[in-house]
């Protein structure tokens, strides 16, 4: 088990390299104002946002409110000013089903993701914080969870449990992405432990629960939302499968199921291509938006990924020097400090 | 010593909690199997055979339940898996595995090991010319391709390859119109027919390692043994490979086994949007004819892969990895 664990910490460099103390006196404010500044993050919460306000209020952009009806329109016409995208073999609007169908990716990425985080937090605080048997016992469980292979068992699973609803989707979802985090957010409390802030508290006589809750998770906090961009991400991509394998609710209205049905319809050989591409647009752009919030957060709690361009006014001096030997403007550019 | 003995354990404790997840899922799950496999078949297949196709995963009801589950535990490891229930009835579960098993193998295997050391070794040579231009543009562009799920680069490329002009094929494993063998044409086919599949997992797959390296490689770089062997005088591909790659690397190693599962993720959407008779393909096809004994067998496989992956990279971790061995 101990390669695993090491892997974690590697994957996740703030577990042994970010100074906890740092992210403590930077606060919560401060991991916003990190945030805000941080291109990649800017980039993802705009097309996040985007997404958002059209899943909100999709009737901002489509006149149509009952997308999935079938036979609404005529089959397959071509894009034009009354259908922007043309209609499917179906009789149905692709930009309304498109739109519409941004709801239900936000929920279970949002929904699934938060939920998930919170179980890898409870899980692997507590598996370090507790210590000795109920920690190998916790791991061990958390390692079989993390290698079994989670969606060829969603697959199997949604086969003998019949098609899933969006609850119980979430369900699963949660149940087999927790696991990672898991490990991650054991390794960073292990590594806080023995912390002198938190022994202060423990000389000071507070509550075991006052002492996780409000001295260890606010050190986290960074960590943690990296963990629930991952876990969202993670859902997104695992939910759409799902449906575009027709493993989904097939009347319901998603990106996933527009695509089961495209592939289905052979949209692509049919002149409705549009039937696919833009519900695989639509995920392509919810995947990347969270993956480069969580690209941004790694940055955030480990200086040393930065680009190095953005640090050249600050650390010129530290940068002067000759060319060939550029790795060593690593160790100055604030490796380990 | 003991350090592998450990994961021999884990290897060994992991594959019994998995079994029996894939035992006890069909008791727990609502109906009778009979029921279901009735109407499946449509009256083609008595009573009588139909229970006795299910006692071949587990499911005699005339028996009690631990007798069921060690009977279901010798046929598991001894290769007894059944007959299929699917499109093909009555065939052997594993005759069917045996003819799916080298495609997947060769698809989805060569594609993953490639990408695997291509991405470590772009992931090197990015933190080692930290802020050149190889080192500002890619970590975007590879945390965009890492998120893109694999259908959406299946249908992308089917879309820009094959829809308007013909270069490359969009379905099935070879060109049927040759007869199977050794020959330049056959083998050709072949590879043209894998070409697609095979970007697309190279695609999706790379940028995670790219991104894990580099950040490995960075963090080492600031290693106080780096600028030893600096000092020493050593060449600079000299400190890069052996100094910084060969630390940084054992990381990602282990990333790499944890990493089969998401592969076989990779292999069921693929196979499925390329029609590519692997064994994705069987498990998509599986689920889809509620197929039991198939989908048993084919979950028990992916979990040994991946089991199986985690040990071998522990066992280069050891080779690698002097403090492994000192640890044990």
């Amino acid at each position: 088990m101990t390669t695993l664990t090491s892997a974690d910490s590697a994957t996740a460099p703030e577990a042994p390299v970010g100074p906890p103390a740092a992210g403590r006196r930077r606060g919560r404010s401060g991991v916003w104002r990190a945030f805000l500044s941080n291109r990649k993050a800017n980039v993802g919460f705009g097309m996040f946002f985007v997404l958002l306000v059209m899943a909100i209020f999709p009737s901002l952009f489509t006149s149509v409110s009952d997308p999935t009806a079938p036979g609404k329109f005529m089959p397959r016409l071509t894009p034009s000013g009354a259908h922007l995208f043309g209609t499917t073999s179906l009789g149905q609007d692709i930009w309304a089903l498109f739109v519409y169908g941004s709801r239900e990716p936000l929920i279970i990425a949002v929904v699934a993701g938060g939920l998930a985080t919170i179980v890898s937090v409870l899980v692997g605080v507590s598996a370090a914080y507790l210590g000795g048997i109920p920690d190998d016992v916790i791991s061990f469980v958390t390692n079989v969870v993390l290698v079994i292979p989670t969606f060829p068992l969603v697959i199997v699973l949604s086969a003998y449990a019949g098609k899933p609803t969006l609850t119980i989707m979430i369900a699963v979802l949660v149940v087999t992405g927790w696991s990672y985090g898991a490990n991650q957010m054991r390794a960073q409390a292990l590594s806080l432990r023995n912390r002198d802030f938190l022994e202060s508290a423990r000389v000071r006589g507070e509550r075991r629960s006052y002492i996780i809750v409000f001295e260890m998770l606010p050190t986290m906090i960074s960590l943690i939302i990296a963990n629930f961009l991952g876990a969202a991400l993670y859902s997104v991509l695992a939910a759409a499968g799902l449906q575009f394998l027709g493993l989904g609710d097939p009347n319901s209205d998603s990106w996933g199921t527009m695509l089961y049905w495209a592939d289905s319809q052979s949209a692509l050989e049919s002149g409705t291509a549009w039937w696919a591409i833009l519900p695989a647009i639509g995920i392509a752009v919810l995947g990347v938006a969270f993956a480069l919030m969580n690209y941004a957060f790694d940055e955030i709690s480990n200086p040393a990924l930065r680009p190095v361009r953005r640090q050249r006014g600050k650390k010129l001096a530290a940068r002067m020097r000759p060319a060939s030997a550029p790795a060593s403007a690593v160790a100055g550019g604030g490796g380990r400090k | 010593m003991r350090y592998l003995l450990r994961r021999v354990g884990f290897f060994l404790l992991t594959l019994w909690a998995a079994l029996t997840l894939n035992f006890f899922l069909p008791h727990f799950m609502p109906g009778s199997p009979i029921n279901t496999l009735r109407a499946q078949t449509k009256g083609r297949v008595s009573d009588a055979q139909l229970e006795q196709i299910l006692t071949s995963f587990g499911y005699k009801p005339h028996e009690n339940i631990l007798e069921q589950y060690i009977h279901y535990f010798g046929n598991m490891l001894t290769g007894n898996w059944g007959v299929s229930l699917g499109s093909s009835l009555g065939t052997p579960v594993s005759k069917l595995i045996g003819q799916a098993l080298p495609w997947t193998l060769g698809l989805v295997g060569v594609t993953t090991v490639l990408a695997f050391l291509l991405g470590s070794l772009i992931g090197t040579i990015a933190a080692w010319r930290r802020g050149g231009v190889v080192d500002s543009v890619l970590p975007s562009v590879f945390v965009v391709t890492s998120a893109l799920p694999y259908f959406v680069v299946g249908l992308f490329l089917i879309l820009f390859m094959t829809i308007d002009n013909t270069w490359l094929p969009s379905s099935g494993n070879y060109d049927t119109s040759i007869v199977p063998g050794f020959s330049p044409g056959f083998v050709g086919s072949i590879i043209r027919y894998a070409a697609l599949p095979a970007l697309t997992l190279l695609i999706t797959s790379i940028g995670g390692w790219v991104l894990t390296m580099r950040n490995n490689m960075i963090t080492t770089l600031a290693e106080d043994y780096i600028r030893m062997g600096r000092a020493k005088g050593l060449s600079d591909r000299k400190v890069m490979l052996n100094y910084a790659a060969r630390n940084a690397f054992l990381p990602n190693l282990s990333g790499f086994a944890m990493s089969i599962g998401f592969v076989l993720t990779g292999a069921i959407l693929v196979e499925k949007i390329f029609n590519y008779p692997g064994l994705g393909y069987q498990l998509y096809n599986a689920v889809n004819s509620i197929d039991y004994p198939m989908m048993q067998t084919l979950f028990m496989l992916f979990t040994v892969a991946v089991l199986g992956a985690l040990l071998v990279c522990d066992l280069v971790t050891v080779w690698l990895d002097p403090r492994t061995r000192a640890k044990g």
